[in-house]
């Protein structure tokens, strides 16, 4: 792999830019593998990429059926934050929180992550005591956090309308400054490259069907392309994670809902933060491009259709327009769905299986960007050595039926 | 935006009058009391959510106020049918002949 670098830059443009290598590799598939990662979006990129980088195993494929990074991972509003009430959760966003505070430059790759400052509003009572109590739970667990007032809130956010004549006003807010977004491709094929680098094998356009096991124990993969055998089977599959595991017989505690962004026109610079609020449900930031990107929220019903509800994201501009009425003007430009597998905690599976060999890395919902990189970190520890990594050991996916539930719901403030 | 016929009130309503409420026919357990803890997670956590044919309960809340079933593709999105509560489908996985 060719480093990038300044100098990579300058001497590139002496050629038009018309000779910079691949990226990554396009292998043929081998006959088998040590581990085969099925998903590549960004959770399964990163396993495969520490996999190799911290544990030596370098006999991996990823195996997506579309185009890497081409689920959720692109069409996510990329809020990161790690604010999360409860201490399991927490220490495990803020893994990840640390992880892309370096991810740049280990990866050589600029994934733009930008520490802006996220906000939690809060409009009654019960939310702002919710905030509080999470801001000295994150506090205790060494995360950043304040509550804030609603003057402060304007300061951060100047076009925000603070004003209490309104059906929703602002009671104050809690503020993370080291949380913020990131460029969502370039998570991926960061992974992506600094994977393949290392001798991993990215295999595209190739369907996983089935998942063939002997005596209890995963031998491989039915693919598109033909069988591939492999010792270890990694599911990193988000939204069609459901699927994935039927393929073996298993059932997940998850469902698969559409969950809508959309952006704007590009405008001037107006908002350098990121603002969410969970009581009236929107949650806005502005690109480098310039373009508002807002999030809405999950659509009520069950679907892998990739799109979901008009009145969904309708609900979503009023509670936008709102909260910054200088955006009633400002056009709409694109608007799309994703598949969120949802747990009924809102908290992950991070989880061996029945199946010897067999591993899930799912139910991310609505909020797994932000710990693509903590994700990874502790998936691929949990299949190089067969045991649940400590921060992963209470997503066990035992939790659904011994009780031990981790309700991030309300808790965590917000659903992304 | 679906349209959504209410089998009670015999009319083709907008979406947003409905609740969606979950996965259709799961029996709530007579002896809740002898299920092991695999039984119980089972019951309260563990759903079928297929990518193709599904059925669900759905609730007229802004309308008449009551539940139903409805068979519908959770890719299309298209509602085969709504039934009442008690009723058994007309279509399912296998009479439509893709499970997708
Ligand atoms: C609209 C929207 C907004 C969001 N906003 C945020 C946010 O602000 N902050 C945040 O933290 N999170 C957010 N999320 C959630 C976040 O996008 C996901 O949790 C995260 O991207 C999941 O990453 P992943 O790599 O697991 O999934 P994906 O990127 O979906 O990757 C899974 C991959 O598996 C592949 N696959 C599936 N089945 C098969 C098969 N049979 N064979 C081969 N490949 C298969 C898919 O093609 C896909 O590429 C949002 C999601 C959506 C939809
Ligand atoms: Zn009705």
């Amino acid at each position: 792999m060719k480093r990038y670098s300044g100098f990579s830059l300058f001497k590139n443009a002496l050629s038009y830019h018309e000779n910079w290598q691949k990226i990554w590799r396009s292998p043929k598939p081998k006959s088998d593998y040590d581990v085969i990662v099925v998903g590549g979006g960004g959770h399964g990129l990163a396993t495969a990429y520490y996999l190799a980088k911290v544990h030596g195993i370098t006999n991996v494929a990823v195996i997506e059926k579309g185009y890497l990074g081409g689920g959720n991972t692109a069409r996510n509003t990329t809020i990161i934050r790690s604010n999360y009430l409860w201490d399991e959760a927490a220490q495990l966003y803020e893994l990840s929180l640390k992880l892309w505070e370096g991810l740049s430059q280990e990866l050589n790759y600029n994934v733009m992550f930008s520490q802006r400052g996220v906000l939690n509003l809060g409009h009654n009572l019960q939310d702002m005591r919710d905030i509080e109590r999470r801001v000295n739970a994150n506090r205790l667990n060494g995360i950043d956090g304040e509550v804030v007032t609603p003057e402060r809130v304007k300061e951060i956010a100047p076009l925000i309308n603070i004003s209490r004549d309104c059906r929703y006003p602002i009671l104050g807010a809690s503020w993370q400054p080291r949380g913020g977004t990131a460029r969502h491709d370039a998570v991926a094929w960061g992974y992506a490259r600094g994977a393949d680098a290392l001798g991993v094998d990215l295999i595209q356009e190739t369907e996983v069907t089935g998942i063939r096991r002997k005596n209890g124990a995963v031998v491989g993969v039915e693919t598109t392309q033909g069988f591939i055998g492999a010792r270890k089977v990694a599911c990193v599959t988000a939204g069609n994670s459901g699927v994935v595991a039927a393929m073996a017989g298993l059932r997940l505690p998850v469902e698969s809902r559409p969950l809508q962004a959309l952006v704007s026109e590009p405008v001037k610079p107006c908002l350098d933060t990121v603002v969410m609020s969970n009581a009236v449900h929107g949650y806005i930031s502005q690109s480098d491009k310039g373009d508002l990107v807002i999030g809405a929220g999950v659509d009520g019903y069950n679907g892998y259709g990739q799109r979901g509800s008009f009145h969904v994201i309708e609900h979503t501009l009023q509670a936008i327009c709102e909260l910054f009425p200088a955006f009633s003007r400002v056009r709409m430009n694109r608007q799309w769905g994703g598949v969120v597998d949802t747990c009924p905690d809102a908290c992950p599976i991070i989880s061996k299986t029945s199946v010897d060999g067999l591993y899930f890395n799912c139910g991310w919902g609505t909020g797994g960007f932000k710990a693509t990189p903590g994700s990874g970190y502790v998936f691929a520890d949990t299949v190089a050595n067969d045991r649940p990594h400590p921060l992963a050991a209470a997503f066990n996916i035992d939790r659904f039926n011994t009780g031990a539930l981790i309700d991030e719901h309300g808790a965590a403030g917000v659903a992304h | 935006m679906l349209l959504i016929h209410c089998p009670h009130c015999r009319e083709d309503r907008e979406e947003e009058e409905f609740h969606y409420s979950g996965e259709a026919h799961i029996v709530r357990p007579l002896e809740p009391e002898n299920l092991s803890d695999e039984e119980w997670g089972d019951y309260l956590f563990f759903r079928k959510n297929p990518r193709g044919i599904h059925h669900e309960m759905w609730h007229h809340t802004a309308g008449c106020g009551r539940y139903f079933y409805a068979t519908r593709n959770t890719v299309s999105y298209q509602i085969l049918e709504t039934y009442m509560v008690g009723e058994k489908p007309q279509h399912t996985a296998d009479s439509a002949g893709a499970s997708q």
